[in-house]
């Protein structure tokens, strides 16, 4: 829908203060800190698991933050979050705790999932995250279901309901669009298109290039927002969100974003060329936009250096904690199969 | 001949069933250009082009129903699900479709595809990617379920799968994929897909397993030789149809079984097995049938997984239990 697309091209003023939908200088703090928690985050997963301390897989969400970072600030308290197992930028953000986080990833007793379930699995009902999934595009029909509950019980709360560019092209994600909009369920579907499901780019899987359009023939809202903008994010999800609120039904962003990493760990790197990831590094990237905003506005580099270092304060007591925790009694084999007793 | 793992000679084998027969395609997610998660078809785009191999998005469902339809015009797709855990959306299409299409035509027409997917714990990532689903796959008439379980089987029994005119779910032991090296000759010769393989007579007692388990059986018989008792070990190989005689035989000479698995212990195709021995082998039991199995609970994440799995130990103190009676 245009109006959402527009107001996140108005957001990208480059001067003054809090200027027609431009962030405050508060705002730009807050959006700096949040990007920098997780990106020092996962650069210290990335490190813990070279160093044979996370098992399997962990997907790192680094050169997307602006899309959790910039559409949290468009929710409000009771809105349900849920996502695909690149999940640990969208879990920092609701407000769990890096700590629980991180020894989730080490698989240890003081993780989320009390080290079962890993980096994929994790869940806050207290923060209403539902998880964490692995079966590529399941959330989607997941997130419905949460989006129907407010619907329900006719509150307003809205349901964010994150998937990938690739996750797009499973079924179930039609099934639902078809589904929320028939029933108008406030939920917001999220593509993060960062360009790639795992070896292969949006081109070579997806027949249409707009994805925003993809809920159109159900008649739903869409827009293609710049995902490397935190303040695009942000007005675009206050749009989608208010859509959806107001009883409307479902809208659906397209974040055009980019993923450094590799998909997972080990990821053979052969479908893109590192200039193409340097060249995201060095023109697009999201913390390093705010910063120059910051510096704009006046904030010092002491200043700013004083979120970098309460930063990497929290990602290293995670980083400890997660060493130290306890490993998961081999009993926990069998809890919470079925209800006990 | 070369020596290969058993990831190299699914390998050769898709290689040498598109070389002979090109009917035979491959489509998955990611089976193109990267050759796949585990590199299986690694070298097949380039060899056989972009027409008969072909990257597919993620769309499980998609992918099975589009191989029923390929196979009903004669081709035989040979479908790849990155991981079990993902091949449950495929379940419907094979169910419902790829299984009933000889039948519901009275055989006027058939489906020759292949899904091929790799099962088991083995990476340390929980849950999807380390089931041992092989029972949802049994149950339906109308597939053949084959897991093999050396460089050597995967070669010969995949070559079959490719061949034979009825949908076959290939399921390939993610811990086994790079275990081993051995001779695989790339000659074109494959198993047949109705037959037990007999790898060890012993006469003592009865290890019968398949997939991930199977090295540990061989190396629990080893330890048992070494305290003079001698095992028979069984790789089931292909699940279904079952060759049973192949397992009561066995049993007839041993008086004792050890059914092992990784799936779980409660409707596992193990209890199949114990069915039979509890009916036409039961005059032959000199003890109670043992099995030794993953837990009943959900596969967890790496540091829970040792204690998940059911290894060496677990079939040797079974073992021991089995030829205490009588
Ligand atoms: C049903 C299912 N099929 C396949 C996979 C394997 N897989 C994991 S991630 C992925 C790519 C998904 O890409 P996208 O949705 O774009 O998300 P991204 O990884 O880029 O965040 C695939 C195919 C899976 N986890 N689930
Ligand atoms: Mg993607």
């Amino acid at each position: 829908m245009a109006h959402a697309a527009e107001a996140g091209k108005r957001g990208r003023t480059r001067t003054g203060v809090s200027k027609a939908g431009g962030f405050s200088s508060d705002e730009l703090l807050r959006a700096y800190r949040e990007m920098l928690l997780i990106r020092r985050f996962e650069e210290k997963a990335g490190q813990l698991y070279g160093m044979g301390l996370i098992g399997g897989f962990c997907h790192l969400y680094i050169g997307q933050e602006a899309v959790v970072v910039g559409l949290q600030m468009a929710l409000k308290e009771g809105d349900q979050v849920i996502t695909s197992y690149r999940d640990h930028g969208h879990m920092l953000v609701t407000g769990m705790a890096p700590r629980g986080v991180m020894a989730e990833l080490t698989g240890r007793a003081g993780g989320y999932s009390r080290g079962k379930g890993g980096s994929m699995h994790m869940f806050s009902k207290e923060r209403n995250f539902f998880g964490g999934h692995g079966i590529v595009g399941a959330q989607a029909s997941l997130g419905t279901g949460l989006a129907f509950s407010n619907r329900y019980r006719g509150n307003d709360n809205v349901c964010l309901t994150y998937f990938g560019e690739g996750a797009s092209n499973q079924g179930q994600v039609y099934e639902s669009f078809n589904l929320a909009a028939l029933m108008k369920l406030p939920v917001v579907y999220v593509i993060e298109n960062n360009r790639y499901g795992m070896g292969t780019s949006v081109e070579r899987a997806s027949a249409s290039q707009d994805l925003s359009k993809n809920g159109a023939p159900w008649g739903i809202p869409g827009a293609q927002v710049d995902g490397m903008d935190v303040e695009a994010v942000k007005l675009a999800g206050e749009v989608a969100v208010a859509h959806c609120r107001a009883g409307n039904g479902p809208f659906l962003l397209e974040m055009k974003t980019y993923r450094y990493r590799g998909h997972s760990m080990s990821d053979p790197a052969k479908y893109r060329t590192r200039e193409e990831v340097q060249k995201m590094r060095t023109e697009r990237d999201c913390i390093d936009t705010v910063h120059a905003r910051l510096t704009e506005l006046g904030v010092t580099e002491p200043e700013i250096k004083q979120i970098d270092d309460a930063v990497k304060q929290i990602v290293q007591d995670a980083a400890e904690f997660a060493q130290t925790s306890p490993e998961p009694d081999p009993a926990e084999l069998w809890t919470d199969v079925l209800v006990e007793g | 001949m070369r020596d290969a793992t058993l990831v190299e000679a699914i390998n050769a084998a898709l290689a040498r069933a598109m070389q002979e027969d090109e009917r035979v395609l491959v489509l998955g997610e990611d089976v193109g250009k990267d050759g796949g998660v585990f590199r299986a078809t690694d070298g097949l785009l380039a060899r056989f082009g972009p027409a008969r191999v072909f990257d597919t998005p993620v769309a499980e469902a998609a992918i099975a129903g589009m191989s029923v339809g390929l196979a009903a015009q004669g081709f035989c797709p040979v479908a790849e699900i990155q991981f079990m855990g993902f091949a449950y959306a495929a379940i419907d299409q094979l169910l419902n479709h790829a299984a009933r299409l000889r039948t519901r035509t009275r055989g006027r027409l058939s489906c020759p595809m292949v899904l091929r997917t790799p099962c088991g714990a083995g990476v340390h990532a929980p849950e999807h990617h380390s089931e041992s689903g092989e029972a949802c796959f049994t149950n339906i008439p109308g597939l053949r379920v084959v897991v093999p379980s050396s460089p050597r089987r995967g070669y010969g029994l995949l070559l079959a799968a490719i061949r034979d005119s009825d949908p076959v779910v290939f399921l390939e032991p993610t811990r086994l994929y790079r275990a081993v090296r051995e001779p695989v000759a790339d000659d074109g010769t494959s198993l047949p897909l109705d037959r037990c393989i007999t790898l060890r007579e012993g006469g003592d007692v009865t290890l019968v397993g398949w997939g991930g388990v199977v090295p540990e059986m061989l190396a629990a018989a080893e330890r048992l030789a070494a305290e003079g008792t001698q095992a028979d070990v069984i790789d089931v190989a292909t699940l279904v149809p079952l060759d049973a005689e192949t397992i009561l035989a066995s049993v007839a000479g041993t008086g004792r079984c050890v059914i092992c698995h990784e799936a779980p212990l409660t409707g596992g195709f193990g209890a199949e097995i114990a069915a039979r021995l509890a009916g036409p082998g039961l005059f032959s039991l000199l003890a109670p049938v043992e099995r030794v199995t993953g837990w009943d609970t959900i596969v967890p994440l790496s540091r829970l997984e040792r204690h998940y799995l059911p290894g060496v130990e677990r079939i040797l103190a079974a073992a021991r239990r089995s030829l205490r009676h009588g």
